[in-house]
């Protein structure tokens, strides 16, 4: 139970940390069959995203949403659902927060909230009905987020056109203006004209909060005890449904602000035919991060760094850019695959004993 | 009206083959208690390992080759879904868990190496299989326009794969203990059933079923490998679950969303629907796989087990 500095939680550092050299072993194996030089990648991959102010800023706003559908997910996990659908949720919320921009013209001290508050909403109407679904009727919530992906992906398929359509392109909306956009000059301008923006700061501070809401509140308790064990939660006397709808909720609002720091943050408009791969990503993000809140952050910011210098990598020895993709899916299937990470790592205690 | 329907008739049967032999696939692992959520990354593996090889082998077999690229598929799915087998199975890792894994390692890993070798991430195949008439049966009044006229053989092959399995799943004593396996493990186990090798066997024929479902695909409509198959393994999956665990149900499931998907993608040439806005036709079949989870939601025919891993001593 005990996430903090416990025995646990150093497992858990283990098994990720296990997981990621894993992951960069696997994916320097795949760079030398295919005739590069695996060490020269990884340099060029890690300088890409850090060498220079820039860069940094870059890597940190390509965290951003990927910070926001980890949390999502891994606090669906919290309560033993598996939240699939933070991609749909990111899209709508997303979505929301673009029509917001694009609609209303208000000064940015009173657009900018009303933006994040619609993306919350978004996300959090998005999951609500795959956990009404789950509370109610035992709809298994995997294919019910999987069914509002794509209803949310059709709507915003049609709606963009109709309503937002950009100057030049049908698939995409119009640009916000820069009243409704969360980059603001002086953080670009402190990053040497990086995209980030306002979003990591929304980010963190819902990380801070969900961490407090898990560990310190009676909410944080019932959700946990839900997803322990459901039926010895209802015992106990907790309202088992209720907390199910609350959970997917506050993970589809999670996921939904990570919309709105993608579509009005990282960019400026919304395009069409697309769900954000940020949301799949999420899953890898939650579980590299233990499900914990500040494990997630982390796993974002690494995975943002990977995501970040790929392209420089690309450029500079022609190492597909896929490899990054390819190193965050091992990662993610090693986490999966613990009980073989712990199974070396107690064979290692063992024989440090036996000496 | 009817010249519509046999117009759009095939296009449905097209879109409908994948989805139902991918399906098949999932229900081969369900029902033997893995949850395989991974089936959409199979489908692109197939679609790789079919692309590479028709690609690789069209010069020199432009007949042969198509055939080729479908063993090659089905070969390369069942490998890839050994991972998800040896996760799942060996060490009890989180099924669902596992199989997202293999979604994004499937997607990561293909475009990576296509890239390697074709320079871009796709791979276009010069041809894929013809449509052809069956002789005789196309003859035949309604049937025959409807659905022996301009077929592909990958159609005939899907049905006859689906009628084995239903024989194999029902009628045979492996089908019966495949099916124990998925709703109590540990009778099967006292009863002498091997459940390690029943779910290996099961992952690994949905993993060449879903590998087939994906070079049919390439081989029938699409034309290219592009990394992706755009969330039709999910659509597989939900079809697994709409038609309720069984080989027929699911053949109406997929039918349903073929049928309700080339509706959506025909209605602005369709005087009788191009006055429904394109929205409603699109979710359509989402929205109904919703409403029936809700239906079926008191009478769930899913496999106990399934999810469940398998450990001899627990019981």
């Amino acid at each position: 139970m005990k996430l903090q500095f416990g025995k646990g939680s150093f497992k858990n550092v283990a098994v990720a940390l296990l997981a990621i050299v894993f992951g960069l072993l696997a994916g320097a194996v795949l760079i030398t069959l295919t005739g590069s030089d695996p060490l020269a990648g990884y340099a060029y991959l890690f300088k890409g995203g850090l060498m220079s102010l820039e860069r940094f800023g870059d890597t940190l706003a390509t965290s951003t949403p990927l910070i926001l559908s980890g949390l999502s997910v891994a606090f669906a996990f919290k309560t033993g659902l598996f939240n699939i659908g933070a991609a749909g949720q990111m899209l709508m919320g997303g979505f929301c927060a673009t029509a917001v921009g694009l609609t209303l013209d208000l000064p940015s001290v009173m657009i900018l909230p009303l933006a994040i508050m619609a993306s919350i909403v978004g996300g959090a109407v998005w999951a609500f009905i795959p956990g009404i679904l789950k509370a109610r009727f035992n709809v298994h919530e995997v294919v019910s987020t999987i069914m509002m992906n794509w209803i949310g992906y059709w709507v915003v398929y049609y709606a963009v056109p109709g309503y937002f359509k950009g100057e030049f392109l049908e698939t995409e909306s119009r640009a916000i203006p820069d009243a409704a956009s969360l980059k603001v000059g002086w953080l670009s301008q402190l990053f040497n004209g990086s995209f980030i923006n306002l979003g990591l700061f929304l980010a963190i501070a819902a990380v801070v909060l969900i961490a407090f809401i898990l560990n310190k509140t009676v909410i944080g308790y019932e959700l946990k005890a839900v997803g322990y064990n459901r039926f010895a939660a209802e015992y106990a006397g907790i309202n088992v449904n209720r907390n199910i709808v609350l959970s997917m909720m506050i993970a589809g609002a999670l996921a939904g602000l990570g919309g709105a720091t993608l579509y009005i943050g990282n960019a400026s408009n919304i395009q069409i035919g697309v769900l954000p791969a940020q949301g799949f990503d999420g899953i890898a993000v939650a579980l590299l991060g233990a499900n914990s809140p500040w494990g997630s952050l982390l796993a974002a910011l690494f995975f943002g760094l990977l995501y970040s210098g790929k392209g420089f990598m690309n450029a500079m020895i022609q190492i597909p850019p896929e490899i990054a993709d390819t190193i965050i899916a091992t990662i993610i299937y090693f986490a999966a695959t613990s009980v073989l990470i712990e199974r070396l790592l107690k064979r290692l205690r063992s024989r440090k004993r036996g000496q | 009206m009817w010249t519509v329907l046999t117009q759009i008739f095939p296009y449905a049967v097209a879109f409908t083959i994948p989805l139902l032999i991918t399906a098949l696939g999932g229900l081969f692992s369900e029902r033997s208690g893995v949850v395989n959520i991974g089936l959409e990354g199979l489908m692109v593996v197939g679609s790789f390992g079919g692309a590479l090889a028709i690609f690789k082998l069209q010069p020199a077999f432009p007949n042969g080759a198509v055939w080729i690229g479908i063993m090659v598929a089905m070969l390369s799915g069942a490998v890839f879904a050994l991972l998800h087998a040896f996760a799942s199975i060996n060490l009890s890792a989180n099924q669902v868990i596992s199989g997202t894994a293999i979604n994004m390692l499937a997607g990561a890993l293909t475009v990576f190496l296509a890239r390697n070798i074709t320079g871009s991430g796709n791979i276009r195949i010069a041809s894929g299989l013809t449509r052809m008439d069956i002789p005789v049966l196309s003859s035949l009044p309604v049937v025959g326009k409807l659905f022996f006229t301009q077929t592909y053989p990958s159609t005939w092959l899907v049905l006859a794969i689906l009628g084995l399995s239903w024989y194999v799943l029902y009628q045979t004593a492996f089908g019966l203990r495949l099916r124990a396996c998925g709703e109590h493990p540990h009778a099967a186990d006292s009863a002498g059933v091997n459940v390690f090798r029943v779910r290996y066997l099961a992952v690994i024929l949905s993993g060449a079923f879903a590998g087939l479902g994906g070079v049919i695909i390439l081989i029938t409509y699409s034309g290219e490998f592009t990394g992706s198959v755009s969330g039709l393994g999910f659509l597989a999956l939900a079809s697994l679950i709409f038609g309720q665990w069984k080989p027929l149900g699911i053949l109406g499931a997929t039918f349903f969303f073929g049928f309700a998907s080339t509706i959506a993608n025909v209605s602005q040439v369709m005087p009788a629907l191009a006055s429904i806005p394109g929205v409603l036709l699109k979710v359509f079949p989402y929205v109904l796989t919703l409403i029936a989870l809700i239906i079926f939601s008191k009478t769930t025919q899913a496999p106990r087990a399934a999810g469940e891993p398998f450990e001899h001593g627990k019981r």
